[in-house]
This record gives C-alpha cells, sequence and structure tokens, in this order.
C-alpha cells in the first residue's frame, strides 16, 4: 500500500497504524503529524490505521521569523 | 514608571522579540538573541528532513530559556494556519500563535478576512492569538473584537527594512484601541524605526531580518535592545509640541548689541 510522507512515496503493509508508520519511516523526535492536511494529537496515532493514498505531515521545530 | 507589557496576561518587561531565522550561523544566533535582551522567540515548524539539523538548532533554542512564540508562517488558508497552529502547539507546548496568513505572495501582505477568520477559529480552541496584521483600524477592531489582546500591525513588507511605512494609520490604532498590546511585526530595518515605534506608544517590536541580515547581527542586538528602551523612556517622557514656527531656546532678554547695526 503506498503513502506519502512530506510529499515523498512510502510503502507500508494494510492495516498499519500511523503509529507504527512513523516508527518504520524513522521520525524523531520532537514532532507533530497531520493526516491528509488535519492535525492529528500523538496520542491518536495508535488508533488510526493509515489507508492508501493517505498524506502524512511529519513537521519538527525550525528557524521562524 | 513600569517597564513591562503583558501577552494574555504574562508580564513581560524586553520591547524586543526576536525571530531565529536568517543569522549566518547557529553560534551568531545564539549571541544575538542573548544580546537582544529578547524573552521571547520566534520559531517554525517544517516538514522533518534532517534530524540531526533540526535537532541542534531546537537544542540551541531550548537553551535560551526564553518563551517560545511558535508562528504559522508560509500559511496561504485558513486551514492550513490552523492545522499548523494545532501542530505548534502539540510540539511547542504552548497556546501562543503568532498567526500569519498570507494574501498576497508579491508583498507577503497577510489576508485580513481569512486572518479574521483563522483567529476567530484558534480563539475557540484556545489559543493566545497574536495576529500578524496590516495597519488597518478596522480589521484591527474586529481581531480585537473576536477576544485578541495582542495586536501585531506591520510596519512594512516582510523583510523590506523599510520602517513604519504608515506612521499615521499606526498612531490611529494605538489611540483608537488603547487597552490592547500592540506591537510592530515586520518591516523593521533600522533601530530609529523601532524606536519610532515605541515612541508612537506601540509595547513592543518583533523583528528578524533588521538583526540576522545586518553586517554584525551582535552588535546589530545591542542597538535595537537601546532603541526600543529609548522609544519607550520617549513614549512615557511626552514628547514637545511640533511647531511650524522657530523658536529660540537661548534667551534673548540681556541681549548685548540687540538690533544694533
Amino acid at each position: 500500500m503506498n503513502i506519502t510522507i512530506n510529499g515523498q512515496p512510502f510503502e507500508t503493509k494494510n492495516q498499519t497504524t500511523l503509529a507504527k508508520v512513523l516508527i518504520d519511516f524513522g521520525a524523531k523526535e520532537p514532532f507533530a503529524v497531520a493526516l491528509n492536511s488535519d492535525f492529528i494529537p500523538r496520542k491518536n496515532c495508535d488508533a488510526i490505521v493509515v489507508t492508501q493514498g493517505d498524506r502524512v505531515e511529519l513537521l519538527s521545530p525550525i528557524q521562524g521569523g | 514608571m513600569t517597564n513591562s507589557f503583558s501577552i494574555y496576561g504574562e508580564q513581560i518587561t524586553s520591547r524586543l522579540l526576536i525571530g531565529s531565522a536568517l543569522y549566518p550561523s547557529p553560534a551568531i544566533m545564539a549571541d544575538s538573541i542573548k544580546a537582544s535582551g529578547a524573552q521571547v522567540v520566534t520559531v517554525s515548524l517544517r516538514r522533518q528532513q534532517s534530524a540531526a539539523a533540526g535537532d541542534d538548532f531546537w537544542q540551541l533554542i531550548k537553551d535560551t530559556g526564553l518563551k517560545i512564540l511558535p508562528n504559522t508562517a508560509g500559511c496561504h488558508s485558513v486551514k492550513e494556519a490552523v492545522t499548523l497552529a494545532q501542530m505548534c502547539r502539540e510540539v511547542f507546548a504552548t497556546d501562543w500563535i503568532k498567526l500569519e496568513l498570507i494574501g498576497d505572495e508579491y508583498n507577503l501582505q497577510p489576508d485580513p478576512f481569512a486572518l479574521l477568520e483563522a483567529t476567530k477559529i484558534l480563539m475557540d480552541d484556545g489559543f493566545k492569538v497574536l495576529p500578524y496584521c496590516t495597519d488597518d483600524l478596522v480589521l484591527c477592531q474586529r481581531l480585537a473584537d473576536v477576544g485578541c489582546e495582542v495586536l501585531m500591525p506591520w510596519g512594512a513588507p516582510i523583510g523590506t527594512g523599510k520602517g513604519l511605512l504608515n506612521q499615521y494609520n499606526l498612531k490611529t490604532i494605538r489611540e483608537r484601541l488603547p487597552e490592547l498590546t500592540l506591537i510592530v511585526d515586520a518591516g523593521l530595518g533600522l533601530p530609529s524605526h523601532a524606536c519610532q515605534a515605541l515612541e508612537l506608544g506601540y509595547d513592543a517590536v518583533l523583528l528578524n531580518s533588521a538583526i540576522a541580515g545586518a553586517g554584525c547581527p551582535v552588535t546589530m542586538s545591542h542597538a535595537f535592545k537601546a532603541a526600543v528602551d529609548a522609544g519607550r523612556f520617549a513614549y512615557k517622557a511626552k514628547a514637545m509640541p511640533e511647531k511650524d514656527v522657530a523658536a529660540p531656546s537661548t534667551p534673548t532678554m540681556g541681549m548685548p548689541f540687540w538690533h544694533q547695526t
């Protein structure tokens, strides 16, 4: 099954939770997650199963003005 | 003389809020932030690319011990801005958000209509919104109507260094919204610009490029720190009335050779 993470293709198995996807991707703390443009609190990532074509955004701190 | 202002009930004594972007190096960023005396530093979120680089930056910011003000820079829609604000709240563990919602790519002008809509959504969601807005009085009034206690009108478009392009508008906003905390955000280039903003009665300035883009950012940081202090003292002292006709400062009484030819 194919999804995207930060705009890049990422392959994962069916019935995979968002939390597992983030581990498999190698997400580094600190970060926040959005799925298909909706914010997903970290505590909810275990309960969400990704589906074909899902778009995951994984964001971390950066400089800002 | 009270030397603090409020950001949603939190008393801040430094009238210079500083950005963390565009510095020549991480060390210069850290030194410039320290030299500024700022208590609030702005940061953002972007796609995780190089974890190591991000870690270094975030560790430096955490080491400053300053209050974090995350922004929604680069957002062009209400949905984008709201989602990014929610992500910022989780990562930075703060309900403060500098709400940026760009309406035009040419001058990076905030979209006033979308900004108001997003502000209302976020305020209802428990955020303490610091909207980056244009110097439009009615927009500022509408933002106050939805609960904003802090407004951040621009001095000039982001990164231009042009200073306060419309002092009349900024002054009118100050006069019409005396209870709000007002911070000039963006467009400043010189310490004198910051001083002018404080002279107008603004509570603080938020800037980044003017320091980070200077030949020596650390020295410029010192200069801005002195400028906001000077501007605040001047505002509290109340400036003399401007006149159109010259008036001698040295007494004319007792002048020798008075009008002799």
